[in-house]
């Protein structure tokens, strides 16, 4: 066939190569860098005291607010876990009520915006005057519920619900198998979940958990709407005595990136120690 | 009194009755061969035995302990998992599919039930492990992870992780079914030697010829009750009852 003699023929040959070109690459390459030229000579003319940012993202009233941000991200998502873990067992639990307990749960607090249960926590000294268990305790619900308490309650409850779930998740993609083998050794249920299934449920668990870390950062600038001193609040409160309102606000906005930064590296070590083996 | 005695035992899973009333005694030291085609019901009752599934009617008694029971004042209480995990320490078992913890070493598997389960310390357990990694001829791979391991090696690794525990008893629930068949031979000399030196072992497996060889007692199951029981030698060379003698037509 002629195709055989071809191939026999270009056998016998030194034949150059000519690699793929990709000239598209070249152009969409040249285009992309076109762009971010283009933003950075827009944002170098725009009117900007760009010299005055420093200042902000170092400013006393920025770092009190940092410091509430990080406060308030930590606490409400160490407590979400917690209450995660405790709700994504009711959710696997034999007791139906505890099964159904949880399903409401994570409908209820997963299904509400979080600025709206910031906003609900935080006015509900207009319907209960008191906290009080009854011949227990009696607190005043003004005196309670700080801005502080409120934000920790809406972030962290929502939070919750998302780690009920991401848990549960992480529960149930350890093989029965391993449960079984715990048993056969005499281990109680309770250390089979922390010997042998959390540390393997942990796989599964940490990369939502580290997402949703990140978004719970960002998150606490909700509870700017109830004057919680976070960072948008701080910057707020900066600039309303400056006018440099968008110089404050990119001085928070520097803060928010460490933050995040400084999380997603981690999220990278906490993955590689419960990684594969 | 036998190490087992199972009586009249009979479990449901739905609707399907898998174990239709087994009678079965174990003496101290026997091998006793679970055979039968698969849905047979051998490794409901070997889980049975571990408590791993509850029975709903007969009762299983080891070393005079009434599986999953507490006896006082001549009624049988029922047992909390917690308790339950207490009975099974004395009982080791081996799954077909191996189950090690695939996040720990070899020697981690195996020191796992005498640390964490009876808080033995860690040195002395460490040197019966290694001991243990030895005898299944394992030694260099203490430090090997479950994923590093052939299936032959990982089921050597799971033999001693429940021999750790120093058990009275054996379950072995298909040990070689999950292998290539070149690594069968390596993990039945492991249980061999096992049974050689005294240990009581309980094995539901396909593998006719260390039924032969190994068994004091071959059992043979069929539909949820056991048709035949006997030596190797009668069941396995003689068999009386039609079904068994389908069954060995097939597998020999």
């Amino acid at each position: 066939m002629a195709s055989d003699l071809q191939t026999s023929e270009l056998q016998q040959r030194e034949l150059t190569v000519v690699p793929l070109r990709h000239p598209w690459r070249w152009f969409s390459g040249a285009v992309i860098l076109l762009v971010i030229a283009g933003l950075g000579w827009a944002m170098a003319e725009a009117q900007i005291q760009w010299e005055d940012v420093p200042g902000f993202f170092t400013h006393p009233v920025m770092l009190e607010g940092l410091l509430n941000t990080i406060v308030l991200a930590l606490a409400a998502q160490g407590g979400a876990i917690v209450l995660g873990v405790i709700v994504a067992l009711m959710r696997l639990s034999a007791n139906p009520v505890a099964r159904w307990f949880a399903v409401g749960y994570i409908w209820l607090f997963r299904g509400l915006p979080v600025l709206l249960q910031i906003l609900i926590w935080f006015n509900l000294a207009l319907v209960f005057q008191n906290i009080s268990i009854p011949m227990v305790f009696s607190v005043p619900t003004n005196v309670v519920m700080t801005a502080f308490v409120a934000a920790l309650l809406g972030l962290g409850l929502n939070e919750s619900a998302y780690m009920a779930e991401i848990v549960r998740a992480g529960l149930s993609s350890v093989d029965e198998g391993q449960t079984e083998a715990a048993k056969s050794i005499g281990m109680t249920p309770l250390t089979t979940l922390r010997r042998v299934v959390l540390p393997q449920a942990m796989r599964v668990i940490i990369p939502p958990t580290g997402n949703n870390f990140i978004n719970m950062i960002k998150g606490t600038s909700m509870a700017s709407v109830i004057a919680f001193l976070e960072l948008i609040h701080a910057a707020n409160n900066i600039s309303s005595r400056n006018l440099e309102i968008m110089e404050t606000l990119f001085a928070a906005a520097a803060w928010y990136l460490v933050m995040v930064s400084v999380a997603s590296i981690g999220q990278h070590y906490l993955e590689r120690a419960y990684g594969p083996r | 009194m036998a190490l087992v005695e199972a009586i009249g035992v009979r479990k449901s899973f739905g609707h399907t009755e898998v174990l239709k009333g087994i009678d079965l005694e174990v003496e101290r030291g026997e091998v006793v061969c679970l055979l039968g085609p698969s849905g047979a019901g051998k490794s409901t009752f070997l889980r049975c035995v571990n408590h791993l599934e509850t029975i709903d009617a007969g009762r299983i008694w080891v070393d005079g302990v009434p599986v999953g029971f507490r006896a006082s004042g001549g009624k049988l209480y029922e047992l909390r998992e917690r308790d339950a995990a207490h009975q099974r320490r004395d009982v080791g078992m081996v799954f077909q599919r191996f189950n090690l913890f695939p996040h720990r070493t070899a020697l981690e598997n195996i020191m796992e039930g005498p640390v964490q389960v009876l808080g033995r310390s860690r040195a002395e357990v460490r040197a019966e492990a290694l001991a243990l990694l030895e005898r299944v001829g394992l030694a260099e791979k203490a430090s090997a992870y479950p994923g590093q391991l052939s299936g032959g090696q990982q089921q050597r690794v799971a033999i001693a992780r429940a021999l750790a525990m120093k058990p009275k008893l054996m379950l072995f629930d298909e040990p070689t079914s999950a292998l290539d068949p070149e690594l069968v031979g390596e993990v039945l000399d492991v249980m061999t030697s096992l049974a050689r030196d005294g240990m009581t072992m309980i094995v539901v497996t396909h593998e006719i010829g260390f039924a032969r060889s190994v068994a004091d007692r071959v059992v043979f199951l069929v539909d949820g009750a056991v048709v035949e029981s006997g030596t190797p030698a009668d069941v396995l060379d003689n068999p009386q009852q039609p079904r068994t003698q389908q069954f060995l037509a097939k597998v020999l």
